[in-house]
């Protein structure tokens, strides 16, 4: 699969598109800037500009070839499986067993970019999940072994096997429909994204019953459906041109993509609360770390992209 | 020439690798001194601690930061003590002697350099905390008028240990604080560094590491 991304009009015309949500986005915020200045609104600017540097970056990623494309989601998922890891508690004695963990992130999306099926599923949730605990019992310190393997274990599956599979999506090719797998990944990550601001502002306007007070106050019944709702329409006036899907198809694609995302949200809010912390890091101004970023795509990747091998791609799966 | 070598060892290896590799958070960097003479003082956890601090300041700054760094152990041999003094551009410090071991850091203070101090005296346990020792205490009696920053690290100790040579990546945290300055009594001077250091270990959920 190392053929250039060809650029066929569809991507290009999302990407249009999305930049013109982008603009749309930047005047109402200066403008509810302009009229009620203060905290919320200079967090709101302060997050949009942010929008600004990552579309633009992965945009950048995405058109340029699956080589940099497959790079640029690799090093995205390092971030987040190095913000995972500075949060948890560790021991001492696992630091190299760790660097071996950060080394299976270039395995892992080698395997995805090669479309390698068998190997990409079984690397991690198999021979990872074996090697860790291996490794933790010949280091020879029991203290605290089942948190140390329980925690590395989930945390490698939540963000570098799940993130991983944006990587395979993309270099599903043909089989992805008119826009290749470069239109697949920017069908998945845009209405992700989507749907984190759909479901925000319909929860800041209409924002009445919580669904998870425990986990995430914030998050309320209007703001799940609004979301639901609108990242369904868009998906399915998006299908025909980035997938291999119909519009029907497509509303049923964004409605997996809404529900997906927002659990997880909700399971690395949970994570989050568990430690005691509200962000998962510094480094997006406005959003917080690359965790709190890609926290629906962590559900939202593996679902949409298995939904698709299921019922669309075929004859890999008996 | 040392000093074009200086600032791109810095721009080259130490800022990409802190930015790619280990990542910071950086709180209260307005707190830092933006003129020398000033004295920053920092836990110590590991030897990334230095190039962290260094990297902190803008590039500009570089010539007027000087590390205080234990003689004993920097200028062991010929190739170190080289890299030391010219590239971190430390002023070593001798340990255990009898005439006035600060004499060197006063004179930077009085050309306007900034110093980058590690009261704990050494590395010691990764991401623990041990006793301040009062060598800082003295440097600001006799510079009173100085002002002391002081700076809670946390995180690179896991990343490069004491006695480890193998860079693991983690992200670390930096946390700055207002500035204070010498309080006509060192055992009080002591107690304000320590209250200071601990109000801003608390600002974050650092745990110890073992």
């Amino acid at each position: 699969m190392a053929d250039l991304i060809d650029f066929s009009s569809p991507v290009i015309k999302a990407i249009g598109v999305i930049y013109a949500l982008l603009i749309a986005a930047s005047l109402i915020v200066a403008i509810m800037k302009r009229m009620s200045p203060g905290e919320g609104t200079t967090e709101l600017s302060r997050r949009v500009t942010s929008w600004w540097f990552m579309i633009t970056m992965f945009t950048i990623a995405i058109v340029t070839s699956p080589v940099v494309s497959t790079v640029f989601l690799a090093f995205m998922t390092f971030l987040a499986f190095k913000e995972y890891l500075s949060l948890i508690p560790t021991r001492r004695v696992d630091r190299l067993i760790l660097l071996f963990a950060y080394l299976a992130i270039p395995v892992q999306f080698y395997f995805a970019h090669e479309n390698r099926y068998g190997l990409f599923l079984t690397f991690i949730p198999v021979w990872m999940f074996l090697f860790f605990p291996m490794a933790m019992t010949l280091a020879g310190k029991t203290e605290g072994f089942l948190r140390a393997v329980g925690t590395l274990s989930w945390g490698m599956m939540i963000t570098v096997f799940a993130l991983s599979h944006t990587a395979i999506l993309l270099a599903a090719g043909d089989e992805a429909g008119v826009a290749g797998g470069a239109g697949a990944l920017l069908y998945l990550v845009a209405l992700t994204q989507f749907n984190d601001v759909a479901q925000f502002t319909w929860g800041k306007l209409f924002g009445r019953h919580k669904i998870t007070p425990k986990v995430s106050p914030q998050k309320t019944w209007e703001g799940f459906l609004g979301g639901l709702v609108t990242t369904s329409a868009a998906a399915a006036f998006a299908a025909p041109y980035l997938t291999p899907l119909d519009n029907v198809m497509g509303a049923a694609a964004g409605a997996i993509i809404a529900i997906a995302g927002f659990l997880g949200d909700i399971t690395i809010s949970a994570f989050k609360r568990d430690l005691g912390v509200k962000d998962s890091g510094g480094l997006i101004p406005g959003h917080g770390g690359i965790l709190d970023r890609v926290d629906s795509l962590t559900y939202a990747a593996p679902v949409f992209y298995h939904a698709l091998h299921f019922f669309i791609f075929s004859g890999r799966i008996t | 020439m040392t000093k074009i070598l200086r600032i791109a060892f810095f721009l080259l290896v130490v800022r990409p690798v802190l930015l790619i590799i280990l990542g910071m958070n950086v709180r209260g960097r307005e707190h830092l001194p933006t003129k020398g003479p000033a004295i920053v003082v920092a836990n110590h956890n590991s030897h990334l601690d230095t190039l962290t601090l260094l990297a902190l300041f803008p590039l500009q700054d570089l010539p007027r930061l000087r590390p205080v760094a234990a003689a004993d152990y920097f200028m062991r041999n010929k190739l170190l003590a080289w890299f030391a003094l010219n590239i971190i551009g430390i002023i070593p410090l001798q340990r255990g002697v009898s005439k006035n071991p600060l004499a060197a850091l006063e004179e930077a203070l009085d050309r306007g350099d900034i110093l980058i101090l590690f009261p704990e005296g050494s590395r010691g346990e990764p991401e623990q905390r041990a006793d301040f020792k009062r060598g800082l205490a003295f440097l600001a009696k006799a510079r009173p008028e100085t002002p002391v920053h002081p700076v809670f690290m946390y995180g690179l100790g896991k990343a490069l240990p004491k006695g480890s040579l193998v860079l693991v990546p983690f992200n670390c945290d930096v946390v700055a604080g207002e500035p204070f300055k010498w309080c006509a009594e060192t055992s009080r001077f002591m107690e304000t560094l320590e209250d200071r250091m601990s109000a801003l270990a608390d600002k974050g959920n650092f745990r110890p590491w073992s």
